[in-house]
């Protein structure tokens, strides 16, 4: 069956999202990815959403991280505060799921500024919930397209800590959580070094080639020694995920997903 | 005692140029007509606070009603840039904005802190984020107690804040559900609060832990039906995803931004002749 790199990216980031875990849920990529997961082999993951949803089960993905879809299928909506400060500060969540803009070597993100900050070049949204998602989650998963743009030898600005030096950079600074555990893109798979925390490719998804990756990232990117090949999707997979974003397009009366 | 009066009114009275100023809504609720009007009325200078600013706050500041912003995530949300918030940071366009930049979870704290009449929120965050860096109002301290490093960012204590909900009774006691965000924090925070409601009704019938305000929290009450579009109001009417996206093309440029914000917003009466004036372009596009 064939398949495109952004399906084989969301699947493959849907993989590594255990069943019961609770995921607090990224708007866009990662969204689509967790209901992916929930749909398929992680029926009894709980989502949560920043705005309040807790255990959201929607039907279609949401367009924002708000939609009344998340309340309406949710086991609970609570205040945002409560979001925060009881379940994410409160070391209830298992795995968090960010996008970003940007990503360099050791994991770090950011969603702020491209240029300097005072006179940005180009200013984008801004934190949001992920600095606090990627140090208080006990593990982060990030999905996010591969391109020498995104993927940066020195970002302008870190929103969020990865790895931030690397080593045990992370330690020292005593954040509670593991920090990002794997990158999930349309080329590859990426996890930290056991040792270094560079990023390294463990696994490429099938019709790629190293030239591609090394072409799409701003830095001399690592490969392990033993690099798989990503899985092809499986029959439920693929179906799965193209219905859901079938159902969404429709309840959005757009031509695409929320992607 | 709860004044229950037209959003002119309460926008006249309780909203001054140079006030800090929190409309609240987690992508629900969010308080557009009251923006609207406050756009209408001109005000200035305003210190502007928002999680997310919105569409909402893309008008205010393309209208040179802010100079300040504390904000934590300012993106159209599904679309992509708020181009009007851009223009300003970007190239000050209509004025400059100071920027005060926090995270989600900052935020939240921040507002728990102003309702609790607290100084200051505290949280376990930003570690290893150049936030603290370019935010003067970001600090850390260590706990008295077990000397753990902790962020600290002022209380957000607004002269103003703006919300929308579904009902309020004729005392002013307003009922909201669904997507709750940081509204009633918000309001708790603040020394004045305008609530724009759906519908306003005899009695609220709700169960004994409904979020409610009590009358006691709320100034002035202002039947605004439909005052949260594009925005939803759940159980009312659901967000419109194309005016979202349609918001890119108008806001992107300064010169179709003005002529709509005229067109709009100040050469309308209120927010329903604004809704009729909308539907009368759409059909002119169509």
């Amino acid at each position: 069956m064939s398949y495109t790199t952004n399906e084989i990216m969301t699947i493959a980031a849907a993989r590594r999202l255990p069943d019961g875990a609770v995921c607090f849920v990224g708007i866009g990529l990662p969204s689509t990815a967790a209901n992916l997961a929930r749909l398929t082999h992680a029926p009894n993951a709980l989502l949560i959403y920043e705005s309040g949803p807790i255990g959201a089960k929607p039907d279609v993905l949401p367009l924002s991280i708000g939609d009344g879809e998340l309340a309406d299928t949710a086991d609970t909506v609570v205040p945002t505060p409560e979001i925060f400060r009881y379940w994410l500060q409160g070391g209830r969540v298992d795995v968090g799921f960010l996008g970003t803009a940007q990503i360099d070597r050791f994991a770090n993100l950011n969603t702020t500024v491209i240029g300097p900050y005072d006179k940005p070049k180009v200013r984008l949204p801004g934190a949001g919930g992920a600095p606090e998602i990627a140090s208080n989650a006990k593990e982060v998963l990030i999905i996010v397209r591969q391109s020498a743009r995104t993927f940066v030898p020195k970002l302008d600005f870190i929103t969020s800590a990865g790895h931030l030096t690397g080593g045990d950079a992370r330690a020292r600074l005593k954040i509670p959580g593991k920090g990002p555990v794997a990158v999930i893109t349309d080329l590859c798979i990426m996890e930290p070094d056991p040792v270094t925390r560079e990023l390294t490719v463990v696994s490429i998804h099938a019709g790629i080639t190293p030239e591609q990756i090394r072409a799409a990232t701003g830095w001399p990117v690592l490969f392990a020694a033993d690099v798989r090949q990503t899985p092809d999707p499986s029959a439920l997979e693929l179906d799965t995920l193209r219905a859901l974003q079938q159902r969404t397009a429709v309840a959005h009366g757009t031509a695409s997903s929320s992607e | 005692m709860t004044e229950i009066t037209s959003l002119r009114e309460a926008v006249a009275h309780l909203v001054k140029d140079g006030d800090c100023v929190a409309l609240e809504g987690f992508t629900h609720l969010i308080p557009s007509a009251a923006g609207h009007e406050i756009i209408r009325q001109a005000r200035k200078d305003l210190y502007l606070v928002r999680m997310t600013p919105d569409l909402i706050y893309d008008q205010l500041i393309g209208s040179g009603c802010a100079s300040r912003l504390r904000f934590s995530w300012g993106g159209n949300p599904g679309v992509g840039s708020l181009h009007r918030l851009r223009d300003a940071v970007e190239r000050q366009w209509p004025q400059p904005l100071a920027l005060e930049e926090h995270g989600h979870a900052d935020m939240a704290n921040a507002y728990v802190a102003g309702a609790a009449n607290l100084p200051f929120s505290v949280l376990r965050g930003y570690q290893g984020s150049d936030l603290p860096t370019y935010n003067h109002n970001i600090r850390f301290m260590r706990c008295p107690f077990t000397d753990e490093e902790l962020a600290v960012s002022p209380a957000i204590r607004p002269d103003v804040t703006v919300i929308h909900a579904q009902k309020a009774d004729r005392r002013g006691n307003v009922l909201l559900w669904g997507i709750l965000g940081v509204q009633k924090e918000a309001a708790m925070a603040a020394k004045r609060v305008i609530v724009t409601v759906e519908e306003i009704v005899d009695k609220l019938d709700a169960p004994p832990n409904a979020c409610i305000l009590p009358s006691a929290v709320v100034t002035a009450v202002c039947h605004e039906p439909g005052g949260a579009f594009p925005s939803y109001a759940h159980g009312y009417y659901v967000r419109d995803n194309r005016f979202y996206i349609a918001w890119d093309d108008i806001a992107r440029d300064r010169d179709v931004f003005t002529a709509w914000v005229q067109r709009h917003i100040r050469d309308t009466a209120d927010f329903q002749e604004f809704r009729q004036v909308l539907a009368q372009s759409k059909g002119a596009q169509a």
